[in-house]
């Protein structure tokens, strides 16, 4: 018997995820499709900025307030991926102090706390800061976990009654007499083609909506710009470096869990390249000259990986050259815009305003199915981020080592309680550089939608060290295989994928340390576990 | 951006790991107490959750010995000793009782017990006293403590400054707290060496405890005030003076040469050259072939088995020892492997640590008792206590064989 749903969310990224818990909230049978995993697009792949806003505050009054409200929200509602590390703006004797009283009169207008401070304090606030600023303003940024917060979306949407399936690609969408009433999906796990049925089906597939809008015959101009960014090994900053000047290439500098960030360049490209994204040696090096710009350091720091992101910018209906493009949200109800019934295009917008876009959404949808329920995704904490189980939760694991019972906070907040730790065994480490224990991998397989050694390393951090892999991916392959969930051949090939993935983001920064050890990686699986490329096979 | 203007090293030296571990398979704790998480983890890795939250401070770094052996295994060179020991420095929330303050004020008690050293020695080594130390101070009660002599070093040497300063060629001598309160012989002998090599030797204008027992006790700002005071005198020897600073305690002079710099923060670039162990010294010149030694015909035959310590791997300086005692006629001297004895200053006197402190030493005592040896001989103070009490053989350093076997 087919599962019936009212609303099909075609997209697993921050977004669907956002519009699916809010659904399931407002009690709505909602469906999540997902071609590959969760966050994979570009919700995966930005600086993992909580911004105040203030970037957009001189030049997008609209979003630096949407930025800022969704800001002080997430803080509340998304407390475990959340760092409120706060944030800086400063000014470089290139830049001048002119922009400055225009950013922080422009700040204020859209309620955001920015307060100039002396430079000196400035370098005790952050002692990584470039020591010849002239100027800085303090600005409630922060960092936030898009994984962790994507993760979290879904698990609360499956909590309240949504159903979530990755790996199942849409490959069209199934009308009837005008309108969108389901689609057909590729089930890329065992390589059927299902159905699903819904009276609404939303487009939330970021970049890659533009082609999914096409299958309903209906026209988004959108626009993918690449942004590139390079990862550090580890935190050189506690609080985030902006530049305050009009906002350019590589000038924001985040600290995000154990590492670093600098981004990001952007380019436009062409939609056959938006599913395989290279990082070039010339954005290396724009990355690393306007990085060490920001914190002299930068220059000696070991780079981790490069990686680049496609935003999804939208061009304005009335423009199709796509010359004005904004950074708002967008939501087409493509029955009063195109005569399509049935079918919502959720896009636009940022990483910060994901929530909002899922009100927004949700919103239209109860219109068309004439449900009265109210949002309440901006009052209603996480799993993870309630405050009182988490108390509960410190209590409960108090007695772990110190290490591993942090780490577990950080990663799973009031959730930490479901890693099991009762044996030496499941305590026992996975992954080194990050501290994922056996427990942990095991919680994430049973609770989080793990399918292969990339998904884990989005759920738990496994491989995102500094070793790449090097000790933790074929452990994590071992426990992935021990549990069932594939046989020793997939388990070597998913081994091989895995650390390919790793290879092609170091690849652009491979020199000094990191070249040294992808070498001793490559040494250690090739020489020592015998594996090899399907080339050398050949 | 040229690529060329990269520089390779980082100010952040833990980077460098490329998560080989062979660090914490030559650490001698993590293969005994399991408690300790091993070099890696507890350095590199480590500090890289430290960076990002103080939270992940780990209490048990307080485990490690600071054998610095991870140092020597690794071929990244990482300071790993160095990273947990700073991490310890700036993190650890236990701060130091009556117990570090006496293990660590090696200087103070030594000086305070010289005055009345037969009944010091005579208490500490009451069974009631140690069970009154194990249970107040937490101080092992199974430890023999080492006796302390009645009359300093220094003491002597006041007497001998005339006899001294008639030799034509001169070296300073940093003897150390062990060689003044616990075992002026010691520096005795290191005089009649240098004596028959044609040196005088002299005392450095004032020299207090290197400072290693207060470092791994956590009285940084101690060591600190200390380190300078050595360091203003160790300069005036060897910039004004001209003369070579030399040791007879291999931990001792690896906390002047490594520790202050990495440690204490204090730059000692200028001097680091001219402070080396005795032995070393002493094999240089007999290998120049300037001067010779005139062994005694009489000396009875001694099979020696020379064990290295820690920091004395770290310096990679043992091989010297080693060619000094083969040089002796007398002497058939047996190479030990080279392993962490177990007692690491005052690590090993803490109730705590002596069960791992015995572990870690177990092979090692075990190789000395089948070696046949006579004697054991090394370059470490609190290495000879360990072995003294943990095995039946007496512990001599290499310069006391050497002086017995001159003529």
């Amino acid at each position: 018997m087919q599962k019936e749903f009212d609303v099909i969310i075609i997209g697993g990224g921050a977004t669907g995820a956002g519009v699916a818990r809010d659904c399931a909230l407002r009690g709505i049978r909602a469906l999540l499709l997902e071609r590959f995993d969760i966050a994979t697009g570009a919700t995966g792949r930005n600086h993992g900025l909580l911004h105040s806003g203030a970037r957009y505050a001189v030049n997008d009054h609209e979003s630096a307030e949407e930025c800022i409200r969704e800001n002080m929200i997430l803080r509340r509602i998304a407390s475990h991926c959340v760092e409120e590390t706060g944030g800086l703006f400063i000014s470089l004797p290139e830049d001048g102090l002119d922009f400055q009283a225009k950013f922080i009169t422009a700040c204020r207008a859209a309620g955001i706390a920015a307060e100039a401070i002396d430079p000196k304090q400035a370098l005790r606030m952050e002692p990584s800061v470039n020591p010849a600023l002239i100027g800085a303003v303090t600005v409630p940024d922060g960092s936030v976990d898009p994984f962790r917060l994507t993760a979290a979306n879904v698990l609360d949407a499956k909590l309240h009654g949504a159903e979530v399936l990755t790996y199942q690609e849409v490959s069209e969408l199934i009308m009837e007499q005008g309108r969108v009433v389901g689609v057909r999906a590729l089930d890329r796990k065992s390589g059927e083609m299902r159905e699903y049925r819904a009276r609404i089906t939303v487009n939330a597939g970021g970049i890659w909506g533009h082609n999914i809008a096409k299958k309903a015959g209906v026209t988004v101009n959108m626009l993918p710009a690449k942004g590139a960014l390079l990862i550090f090994g580890h935190r050189v900053n506690n609080v985030v470096i902006n530049r305050c000047r009009k906002p350019a290439d590589a000038d924001i500098l985040v600290p995000g869990d154990t590492i670093s960030l600098i981004g990001t360049t952007s380019s436009k490209v062409p939609f056959d390249e938006v599913d395989d994204m290279y990082v070039t040696a010339d954005e290396v090096d724009l990355l690393l000259r306007e990085g060490m710009k920001l914190a002299p350091s930068l220059e000696h720091t070991r780079i981790l990986r490069a990686y680049a992101g496609v935003r999804p910018l939208v061009a304005s209906d009335d423009d199709p050259s796509g010359r004005s493009v904004s950074r708002g949200i967008v939501v087409l109800d493509h029955a009063t815009r195109d005569g399509v019934e049935g079918f919502i295009t959720i896009t636009g917008g940022k990483l910060m305003t994901y929530r909002l876009m899922g009100e927004w959404t949700t919103d239209l949808i109860c219109k068309k199915l004439g449900v009265e329920a109210k949002c309440t995704t901006a009052e209603r904490p996480l799993p993870g981020s309630r405050k009182e189980e988490r108390e509960r939760t410190e209590k409960k694991i108090h007695a772990l080592p110190t290490l591993q019972r942090e780490s577990s906070l950080h990663r799973h907040g009031d959730m930490a309680e479901r890693v099991e730790a009762t044996t030496a065994a499941k305590r026992s480490i996975v992954c080194e550089c990050e501290e994922v224990s056996v427990g942990e991998v095991e919680y994430a397989i049973n609770a989080l939608e793990v399918n292969n050694l990339v998904d884990l390393r989005r759920r738990t951090r496994v491989g995102m060290g500094t070793c790449q892999g090097e000790l933790c991916a074929c452990r994590a392959a071992g426990l992935m295989a021990e549990m069932g969930r594939y046989c020793t051949s997939r388990a070597k090939q998913d081994l091989a994928a895995f650390i390919n993935e790793r290879w092609k983001g170091m690849a652009p920064v491979a020199w000094g340390d990191t070249l040294r050890e992808s070498e001793f990686t490559k040494w250690l699986y090739g020489g020592v576990c015998g594996l090899t490329t399907k080339k050398e096979e050949e | 951006m040229k690529m060329n203007t990269i520089k390779e090293t980082s100010q952040n030296n833990f980077e460098q790991c490329i998560k080989c571990t062979v660090c914490t398979v030559y650490c001698p704790v993590a293969a005994v107490n399991p408690l300790y998480p091993g070099p890696k983890q507890s350095g590199p890795d480590g500090e890289r959750l430290r960076l990002k939250r103080p939270e992940f401070y780990d209490e048990a770094l307080k485990y490690c010995l600071n054998c610095k052996r991870c140092e020597v295994a690794c071929p990244s060179n990482v300071r790993i000793g160095d990273i947990i020991q700073l991490a310890r420095l700036k993190h650890s929330k236990k701060s130091p009782g009556l117990r570090e303050f006496t293990l660590a004020n090696t200087d103070l008690v030594g000086s305070v017990a010289t005055l009345a050293a037969p009944i010091v020695n005579a208490t500490v080594a009451l069974k009631p006293m140690k069970a009154i130390m194990d249970a107040v101070v937490k101080i092992d009660h199974r430890r023999t403590f080492p006796k302390y002599s009645q009359g300093t070093f220094e003491g002597w040497m006041r007497k001998q400054r005339e006899a001294q300063a008639a030799f034509e060629r001169q070296v300073a001598f940093f003897h150390g707290c062990y060689v003044n309160y616990n075992n002026p012989p010691l520096g005795k002998a290191f005089v009649k060496v240098m004596n028959a090599l044609g040196y005088g030797v002299q005392l450095l204008d004032k020299e207090k405890c290197c400072g290693v027992a207060l470092i791994s006790n956590g009285f940084v700002k101690q060591a600190r005030r200390q380190a300078k005071v050595n360091l203003g005198s160790i300069r005036t020897a060897v910039i004004e003076r001209k003369l070579p600073v030399l040791a007879t305690s291999s931990t001792c002079t690896f906390t002047l040469r490594d520790e202050y710099p990495h440690l204490l923060g204090l730059d000692n670039a200028d001097v680091r050259d001219s402070v080396e162990l005795a032995v070393r010294f002493i094999y240089r010149l007999l290998s120049s072939g300037e001067v010779q030694l005139r062994f005694r015909k009489d000396a009875p035959k001694l099979r020696v088995a020379y064990h290295t310590a820690c920091h004395m791997e770290k310096l990679g300086w043992s091989c010297y020892s080693k060619e000094l005692l083969a040089m002796i006629p007398s002497v058939e001297m047996v190479p030990l492997d080279s392993q962490c004895c177990g007692i690491a200053g005052t690590y090993g006197f803490k109730k705590e640590n002596y069960a791992t402190s015995q572990a870690i030493g177990e092979p090692l005592f075990r190789k000395i008792e089948e070696s046949g040896c006579d004697v054991v001989s090394t370059d470490c103070e609190t290495c000879k206590w360990q072995i003294e009490m943990s095995t039946s053989k007496r512990v001599l350093h290499p310069l006391e064989i050497l002086a017995d076997a001159l003529e």
